[in-house]
């Protein structure tokens, strides 16, 4: 597996291609406190373009920031880094990067062309109104990565229905493509399941939606 | 948190001074899990202890009027540039939560007893919601044109909508591209208080240029202000303002409001009507009709004197 480092504002990002080939890429998004795993996963053997995976701030080999701040929008600004790399790609973001998939997708609907969201970890976030309010904190000592601010802070964050509806909609309305967004999870925290409601967005086996996307 | 040595460089001296103005009596660094806080001090050291927070974009040498006047009501006031702003550190993470850690780090390097807090706009509702997470740590909040109210939406149609979210979006992400190479722009002193001026139209030129001698540094080719360039006005994510305001009814100090009711650029236009509904049990509502969002540098005498006669 080799990487290369994208440059997002302060940050050192880890972008590993985990398949080589020509072709619309697979863009791979992990869950809260993971990173992009070592080989290619076995049920996403079948993409017949190139797989790359994105470690986000944080985690895997991109770098780990002094003093926390994290918010799924910064890592929406993460994965749109990979994706001006590659021009344009399929998502499949797991947990965490299912969100982040649903944000990217919505706001850059011309360039992602389709988005798959899967269960694992940090999918729920910290629900869909603001808990009482505590100040994060955490042990500096902590083994990082992942960063131990990133596992306090996301999942904590707030992710209202109407909120991430609104991105689905723009992924829907400005992509052009049906199904924009599929989801092929078992979770369903309340964001989730109000996106599996609007029009536009199909609920599909892993291998059912990555088939749609690569003949389209 | 542990102090580091004390900031050689952090005493800039403006060139003229400003009337009623005055430096900050102390400066040290806090160490606000890893990020360096830079911290000031008015007042006897031995004089009890107040929080005072600044707003978005500006810096605590803004309360360069405001803060000494606390200071001669008997208070040792405590304030510090927000992470990215002043001398502070810029940092790859920028978030709401994490301002108000960095917030309780100060504290932490102060004091462990309670103490009033005192915010100004952002730094206002910053310090409200570290009252909320700690109310043993507050004996007072004075919030200081810092509740945020719902803006009237314009009437548009969904499909506009959607267009206008989409442009949003891809500009912040083309911002956030962008930021690697992002600098400030370069002037003279008086050229930064005329582009400042813009945030700040009630504020005089003179005050303006004033702490532009503090929140900017001097390069080679002209001064630049110091804040990071990668931090953005305004912005978007999942808040509600109707979270915090019904968070606001249950606030567990004494409570002071202070609104400027002159609507501008930076102000959060919050009217005393969509407050009033929210205000806990005791507490206070003064309004400035002929004032806008920078109230304590407008009317500082009168702010101040609002401000002690609440704590006394």
């Amino acid at each position: 597996m080799s990487h290369v480092l994208l440059r997002h504002s302060k940050v050192k990002l880890a972008l590993h291609q985990l398949a080589p080939g020509p072709g619309r890429a697979l863009l791979l998004l992990h869950g809260l406190g993971e990173r992009t795993p070592a080989r290619l996963p076995e049920e996403l053997a079948s993409w017949p373009g190139p797989v790359f995976g994105l470690d986000f701030t944080g985690h895997g080999l991109s770098d780990v920031p002094t003093g926390g701040g994290y918010t799924a929008e910064i890592l929406m600004a993460d994965a749109d880094t990979a994706l001006r790399h590659l021009g344009e790609a399929t998502l499949v973001g797991r947990g965490l990067g299912a969100y982040v998939a649903l944000l990217l997708a919505g706001a850059r609907a011309e360039r992602v062309r389709g988005a798959v969201l899967r269960d694992g970890p940090g999918l729920a976030g910290g629900g869909p109104r603001p808990p009482s309010p505590t100040v994060v904190a955490v042990d500096r000592a902590a083994v990082a990565p992942p960063d131990p601010f990133a596992l306090a802070e996301l999942s904590r964050d707030v992710r209202p229905p109407d909120y991430a509806t609104s991105f689905a909609r723009l992924a829907v309305q400005l992509s052009g493509r049906a199904p924009a967004l599929s989801i092929a999870a078992v979770e369903r925290p309340p964001w989730l399941q109000a996106v599996a409601e609007e029009p536009g967005v199909e609920e599909l086996r892993l291998a059912e939606a990555l088939a749609g996307y690569a003949r389209a | 948190m542990s102090e580091l040595a004390t900031p050689a460089a952090a005493r800039p001296a403006p060139e003229d001074g400003y009337p009623g103005a005055h430096r900050p009596d102390r400066r040290r660094w806090v160490d606000a899990w890893g990020v360096r806080i830079a911290t000031y001090e008015w007042g006897s050291a031995e004089a009890p202890p107040l929080l005072l927070a600044h707003g978005g974009f500006d810096f605590a040498g803004t309360f360069d009027v405001f803060a000494p006047l606390l200071a001669a009501g008997g208070w040792r006031v405590v304030s510090w540039d927000h992470r990215g702003h002043g001398d502070s550190a810029h940092v790859a993470l920028y978030s709401w939560d994490a301002d108000v850690r960095d917030a309780l780090a100060v504290l932490d390097s102060t004091t462990r007893r309670p103490v009033p807090f005192v915010g100004h706009s952002k730094g206002g509702a910053v310090l409200t919601q570290l009252v909320e997470a700690c109310p043993h740590r507050a004996s007072h909040l004075v919030n200081l044109d810092g509740i945020p109210a719902r803006r009237p939406l314009p009437d548009v149609a969904d499909h506009e909508r959607t267009r206008m979210l989409a442009a949003e979006l891809s500009g912040w992400l083309d911002q956030r591209a962008r930021a690697a190479e992002k600098e400030r722009r370069p002037g003279t002193l008086d050229e930064l208080a005329r582009r400042r001026a813009r945030m700040n139209p009630r504020l005089p030129h003179a005050w303006l240029r004033y702490i532009a001698g503090i929140g900017a540094r001097q390069d080679a080719d002209g001064w630049r202000w110091k804040i990071d360039p990668a931090l953005r006005f305004g912005g978007f994510g999942p808040w509600r303002f109707d979270w915090s305001l019904q968070r606001m009814a249950g606030l567990p100090v004494p409570f002071l409001a202070i609104l400027g009711l002159v609507p501008e650029e930076m102000g959060w236009g919050t009217s005393p009507d969509a407050v009033r509904p929210y205000l806990p049990p005791g507490a206070r509502l003064e309004t400035f009709g002929d004032s806008g969002h920078f109230v304590h540098i407008e009317k500082p005498q009168e702010v101040a004197a609002l401000v002690l006669d609440f704590l006394r």
